[in-house]
């Protein structure tokens, strides 16, 4: 999809132009949903229970109508086959209770457990599922993450489709030894004999505003070595419909990681049909030439926010974004097509530095595009800390991190 | 009207009010069920699940069988031409017990201990010595250690070294087998020690309040390595336990085959006909070293090994049982002995001759369909044999056409 980044903003020119801007709350455009109310809520205040997120209400990748929707090329492909071409307004939380709604549908096999799920999930992503399903499908656990994770590998094990939750992706480590040692080895040790391919485990994750430690985590980097597991991580309500059921039918386990921000303040025209979105490949939500901005998740939209401030403060830029969306096995090809053309790439996400995801783009691009790079990959990441309450709005890569991170490697 | 004797909190049911301080320190010890003494005399005649002389000897010819394979595997691996290796001894009575209870359609989940279990299924010596050589014939193409066997004929989940991370696997894939209306369970072997893991705990507990019929089977053998069992826990044994999670339990001598096979077809047909999980503890001694890297004369004496050896092994309680009966003779054990032998022999140094699986067998199955990473890294492993093919002694592993071919002549993925 090729959507220009709108020129809403006032005019500015400079470094000290742009941060001036930016302590003015951003004038919301006509069709502004609540939620966007809060997207500057100031400092004093504390912030709403899901959270808010700056640049969702403003970002042009959000398709906020049913054209904008159908005219997405990947969905618009994916929905060729299906007789209606309809399409809902959803939040992602409700997108991914839509998902899971049609893999139960289209599967008898599939159940859905996990901590609270059974009266509509602490977030309310399962909610009325049971009552639609029946408790034998749709049941919580006792309390328990190495437990429900186990007993969901041992349903896949024998052919069912199995979708456990983890409530916070901050709680998936009692699973660790679960997904690494057993799901992502099971198929490969058992030379084929068994799999665990019915494997999806769900979890919310990221910053939420007021999450301190053990509910902001972005764990992702810490499957990376696990080699038999996929990560993949939705940006907004309709890849979360399409990504989450490819992931369950994926004949691989699978960690689907939902930025919990996102769940109300991401709003979008999903398609009521059954379809999905293809795992291991990015997409490029915005065309550039100057310099590639590569994240996933809600940080997307930072990186959003951080290209639309770099674009008016330096007129004629154009920078290319990419959503990487599945983390591993991730698409190198369109990342590496994307830096030969801009010769810069700034890798961003909320987890810390060390070893994180970005490391692992940065490494594999200063190898693949070695000759074509004018400036070193940057990294605009989460400190190498645990994740701190009260300092939150300064740990977090923000746009401001990000943009002043793309006039340093465009100045370079 | 609200009952003013019952507590009416929400957390427990069925608990009164007592105005009696009593901290409760002491439970009955729960008793051991057994048919045979070691002599293999059954004093209740009404006890004797009267198995067929045909199943019988089925049960002790294994026996024989998996005591002889043990014998030449452990010392193959003193010779060094296998890199590791677990025997069974003292433990026959529990395998072959709770295997002649269980059916083909009940899915089987071990810890290492358990290869009686595969023999009794059918298993052939072949494929035991394939994947302990990890030759092109081994199930799990060469990528486990030793006794970590599979076999989806045999319904039985590949063994993983992670020890208790099976029993929660198994409580799932028995709460799939019930939602398929399959008369099956899920029989997940584990040790005592094992059981101190929190995978334990959360098998049981998730077993119990979701409902799923598997059969939890303990062979508590005293010892996890070095540990004795009064390290490992202080309360009643592991059966104890089942109790607090509100499940079934029993507990029998593991050196008595026809007392675990009563128990195990008990406990199987009530985790069938209510859908809730049975836990079995079945009392052994592990004559076994622990494996070929533990010498256990460093932590037990050896008389008391050899106490139980001669005393009360599963196996001789058997064969007295079949002895009584006119069934066995010492003519039939050595004409049993020889020929196992000789298989077992024939099998392993076929095995030893094989190639190794192919290369490229690396780094498939780690997903269903190679990654382009992986497709990468294959190249490159590729590259280096083909420039250092005698670093990497490229002549020992199979060519992909020859290992397909000769793979699916033996129902091999």
């Amino acid at each position: 999809m090729l959507a220009r980044i709108p020129t809403c903003l006032p005019a500015a020119s400079g470094l000290r132009a742009t941060f001036s801007f930016l302590s003015k709350p951003v004038p919301s455009r006509p069709t502004v949903r609540p939620s966007k109310q809060r997207s500057f809520a100031s400092a004093s205040s504390p912030p709403p229970a899901e959270g808010y997120m700056q640049g969702v209400s403003e970002s042009a990748f959000i398709l906020d109508t049913p054209e904008k929707t159908l005219a997405h090329g990947e969905l618009s492909d994916a929905l060729m086959v299906a007789s209606r071409a309809e399409t809902k307004r959803m939040n992602l939380c409700q997108a991914v209770n839509d998902a899971l709604s049609t893999a139960l549908a289209t599967d008898d096999t599939a159940c859905i457990f996990g901590e609270d799920v059974a009266f509509g999930g602490v977030f309310r992503a399962t909610v009325g599922l049971a009552d639609k399903f029946g408790r034998d499908r749709v049941f919580n656990t006792p309390l328990c993450e190495q437990g429900l994770v186990g007993f969901a590998i041992g349903m896949a094990a024998v052919g069912s489709t199995a979708i456990a939750e983890i409530q916070f992706a901050d709680y998936v480590f009692p699973a660790y030894d679960q997904i690494v040692n057993e799901a992502a080895k099971y198929r490969y040790r058992s030379g084929n004999s068994f799999n665990v391919g019915g494997l999806t485990v769900r979890m919310p994750c990221s910053a939420v505003g007021h999450g301190g430690h053990y509910h902001s985590q972005s764990p992702e980097a810490t499957f990376l070595q696990a080699s038999g597991v996929k990560v993949v991580t939705p940006r907004s309500p309709t890849q979360a419909k399409g990504l989450l059921l490819a992931s369950i039918r994926d004949r691989n386990p699978v960690l689907f990681m939902e930025p919990k921000i996102l769940y109300r303040a991401a709003v979008e025209h999903v398609p009521i049909e059954d379809y999905e979105v293809p795992l291991s490949k990015a997409e490029v939500l915005n065309e550039g030439k100057d310099i590639t901005l590569v994240g996933y998740g809600s940080q997307i939209y930072v990186l959003e926010s951080a290209a639309r401030m770099a674009e008016a403060a330096m007129p004629g830029l154009s920078v290319e974004i990419i959503d990487l969306r599945t983390i591993v096995p991730w698409d190198e090809e369109t990342v590496i097509k994307s830096v030969m053309k801009t010769g810069r790439l700034l890798v961003s996400h909320e987890a810390p530095l060390t070893g994180g995801v970005a490391a692992e783009v940065a490494s594999t691009i200063q190898e693949k595009c070695f000759l074509r790079l004018e400036a070193p990959v940057a990294r605009v990441c989460g400190y190498d800390t645990p994740f701190p309450l009260v300092f939150e709005k300064l740990y977090l890569p923000n746009a401001i991190r990000v943009l002043d991170k793309i006039k340093q490697l465009l100045a370079y | 009207m609200r009952d003013k004797k019952k507590a009416p909190y929400p957390g427990v049911k069925d608990s009164v009010f007592t105005e009696k301080l009593d901290i409760i320190r002491s439970y009955p010890t729960i008793p051991t069920f057994r048919i045979m003494d070691p002599d293999g005399k059954i004093a209740d005649a009404s006890k004797d699940p009267q198995l067929s002389k045909e199943d019988c000897l089925k049960i002790y010819e294994n026996m024989v069988t998996l005591n002889t394979m043990d014998n030449i595997l452990y010392d193959t691996q003193r010779q060094g031409r296998i890199s590791f290796y677990m025997t069974h001894y003292g433990e026959e009575g529990t395998l072959f017990g709770t295997a002649q209870a269980l059916t083909m359609e009940d899915v089987i989940f071990g810890q290492y201990r358990e290869a009686g279990v595969l023999l009794h299924r059918g298993v052939s010596l072949s494929s035991f010595v394939n994947q302990c050589t990890a030759n092109v014939l081994d199930v799990n193409k060469g990528r486990q250690m030793p006794v970590h066997y599979g076999s989806r004929e045999a319904n039985f989940q590949t063994i993983s070294s992670p020890l208790a991370t099976q029993i929660p696997q198994a409580a799932g894939a028995a709460y799939a087998l019930k939602r398929a209306g399959k008369e099956a369970v899920a029989a997940c072997y584990f040790g005592e020690g094992a059981a101190s893991e929190g995978d334990f705990h959360a098998a049981l507990n998730i077993a119990s309040t979701v409902g799923a019929p598997v059969l939890f089977i303990c062979r508590n053998n005293g010892f996890a390595i070095s540990t004795p069992a009064d390290e490992q826990y202080r309360g009643d044994g592991i059966a104890a336990r089942g109790h607090g999670y509100g499940i079934p339990v029993i507990r029998v001598d593991g050196n008595d085959v026809l007392a675990v096979y009563s128990a195990t077809k008990s406990a199987r047909d009530l985790a069938i006909s209510t859908g809730v999980p049975v836990l079995l503890e079945a009392m052994t001694y592990r004559v076994s070293h622990h494996s070929t890297s533990d010498d256990s004369s460093a932590y037990r004496e050896k008389k008391e090994v050899e106490a139980w050896k001669r005393y009360d092994s599963p196996m001789s309680r058997f064969r007295q049982y079949l002895e009584h009966k006119g069934w066995w003779s010492e003519e039939a054990e050595k004409v049993v002995r020889d020929r196992v032998r000789k298989e077992v022999l024939e099998a392993f140094i076929a095995a030893e001759k094989m190639k190794k699986p192919p290369i490229s067998y690396m780094f498939d199955d780690v997903f269903d369909t190679l990654s382009s990473r992986l497709k990468d890294q294959k190249k490159e492993v590729e590259e280096m044999v083909g420039k250092y093919p005698d670093f990497y002694e490229v002549a020992r592993y199979a060519n992909e056409e020859d290992a397909k071919i000769e793979r699916s002549s033996e129902g091999l993925p």
